[in-house]
């Protein structure tokens, strides 16, 4: 019989080096990763839990992303912000956290979503990167067409 | 005083600005037909992926009347037909001119433009977008043939799809007016802009509210927005300004229209003292003067 506070550490192991997400929204483990740009191609070691029991987070569930040998720099940590404003990110160094961040929203986001308007100029040929306005929390305005984002950003996700 | 390079979007400009621009239209006024030379020398590139007649010509015309001269460049011209960027043209024409004016189908590509481009823009229309000139001088019209001070005005016709209105109902916002909007279910003003508005009104009647307001400003509803035909010629029948329509109203009432009209005006309307619209287009000289003299010669 495992006692039960070992049946949530098997869950996960710890990492020895790399970075730790937490608390991100239910349901965004996936966003966060296409937002990291990482897919089924990456050679990185990274483990995925969704839905775990969550106090703090409302509807008591939340997703955690561990990604080993990699340490997010803060333009990556922001863009998460997009879509789990509540996330935690912990950069570990040898099995200790040396360094705990927020997630901070920043100002303006650069080729991280596409614009919603297809007739927009930045979804065309033209050498140009999509760039957002963050408004608020979860509200976005194109920097080039001013088309509003309001619902739904991890659709947009580059 | 004023400090924009480019021209992109009446959200650039201030209240302050935008004040500067008319009161330096009103100067214009008197060479808007004899001319006055201030832009000697100085060349304006007039790039037009889309057709316009007005835009166009009424740039050209306030830049010839101010002593410079112009270019211009189609969607039917060899460099686009062979398939060069937008920025690549910008960057090319900024050498061979002081300002562009440009209007393309694509909703952004002025602000875009801005951002490369070594000499001033001004965007005569990105696709649904803005075109903010049409908007100054829309104010410019509204302060000198009505008042902007503490004004009722009703926005009439397509206004989902509208730049136009889009664009004038934020400007207006600034001048603290009190805005109905009267379309069509379906293609009623985006939520997004109604929600910036601080007076605003939405409703499906003209009748309910055409004797209240001191200007009228008519657009036009276009056929292709309508899946059915019938259900098109209802609404626009619905939405004519006719002699009837117009009893009762207001005695210094004026009637707005950014042209080109098709039937949303009947002829009859523009015997009547109410109809302003093409006084509205004439103003598109003044307006463009103050813009061109205001960029090009950092006017004070």
């Amino acid at each position: 019989m495992i006692p039960d506070k070992d049946k949530e550490e098997l869950r996960v192991r710890s990492i020895r080096n790399g970075s730790v997400i937490d608390h991100i929204t239910a349901g965004n483990a996936l966003n966060v990763l296409r937002i990291l740009g990482i897919t089924g191609t990456t050679t990185a070691i990274v483990s995925v839990v969704m839905n775990v029991p969550s106090k703090r987070l409302a509807f008591g569930r939340k997703d955690i992303v561990k990604i080993e040998d990699r340490e997010l720099v803060p333009a990556e940590v922001d863009k998460i912000a997009l879509i789990a404003p509540q996330a935690t990110i912990n950069i570990i160094r040898d099995y200790e956290v040396v360094q705990k961040k927020s997630v901070v929203l920043p100002d303006l986001i650069t080729h991280v979503v596409r614009c919603p308007n297809l007739n927009c100029i930045s979804n065309s040929a033209e050498p140009i990167y999509s760039k957002f306005r963050v408004l608020d929390s979860f509200v976005l305005r194109c920097g080039y067409c001013e088309s509003i984002i309001d619902s739904d950003i991890a659709t947009y996700l580059i | 005083m004023f400090k924009q390079k480019h021209i992109v979007s009446m959200r650039d400009l201030t209240r302050d600005d935008v004040d500067f621009v008319l009161d330096y239209a009103e100067k214009m006024m008197s060479c808007a037909k004899a001319g006055v030379r201030l832009l000697q020398n100085r060349i304006l590139a007039l790039l037009f992926f889309e057709p316009s007649t007005r835009t166009q010509l009424s740039f050209d015309s306030a830049m010839k009347r101010l002593g410079g001269s112009t270019l211009s460049l189609t969607s039917e011209d060899s460099s686009v037909l062979k398939g060069e960027t937008l920025a690549d043209t910008i960057k090319v024409v900024g050498g061979y001119a002081d300002a562009i004016v440009l209007r393309h189908p694509r909703e952004g590509a002025a602000r875009m433009a801005s951002e490369i481009s070594s000499v001033p823009i001004i965007n005569g229309g990105d696709g649904a977008g803005h075109h903010p000139t049409q908007t100054l001088l829309d104010l410019y019209t509204i302060r000198k043939e009505s008042h902007l001070h503490d004004l009722n005005i009703a926005l009439l016709g397509d206004l989902k799809y509208g730049r136009t209105a889009h664009s004038l109902a934020y400007a207006l916002n600034m001048y603290d007016a009190n805005i109905t909007l009267v379309a069509p279910e379906g293609l009623q003003m985006p939520k997004h802009i109604v929600s910036t508005l601080d007076s605003v009104r939405l409703t499906e009647d003209i009748d309910e509210v055409i004797r209240d307001v001191d200007v009228l400003y008519v657009t036009r509803i276009q056929k292709e927005r309508f899946p059915d035909l019938n259900e098109y010629l209802r609404v626009a029948k619905s939405y004519r300004i006719t002699l009837p329509v117009l009893e009762g109203v207001r005695d210094n009432l004026i009637i707005m229209h950014p042209l080109p009209r098709v039937d949303e005006i009947a002829q009859e309307v523009d015997q009547t003292k109410y109809a302003k619209y093409f006084k509205q287009a004439f103003y598109g000289i003044p307006v463009r003067m103050a813009l061109l003299a205001i960029l090009l010669n950092g006017a004070t």
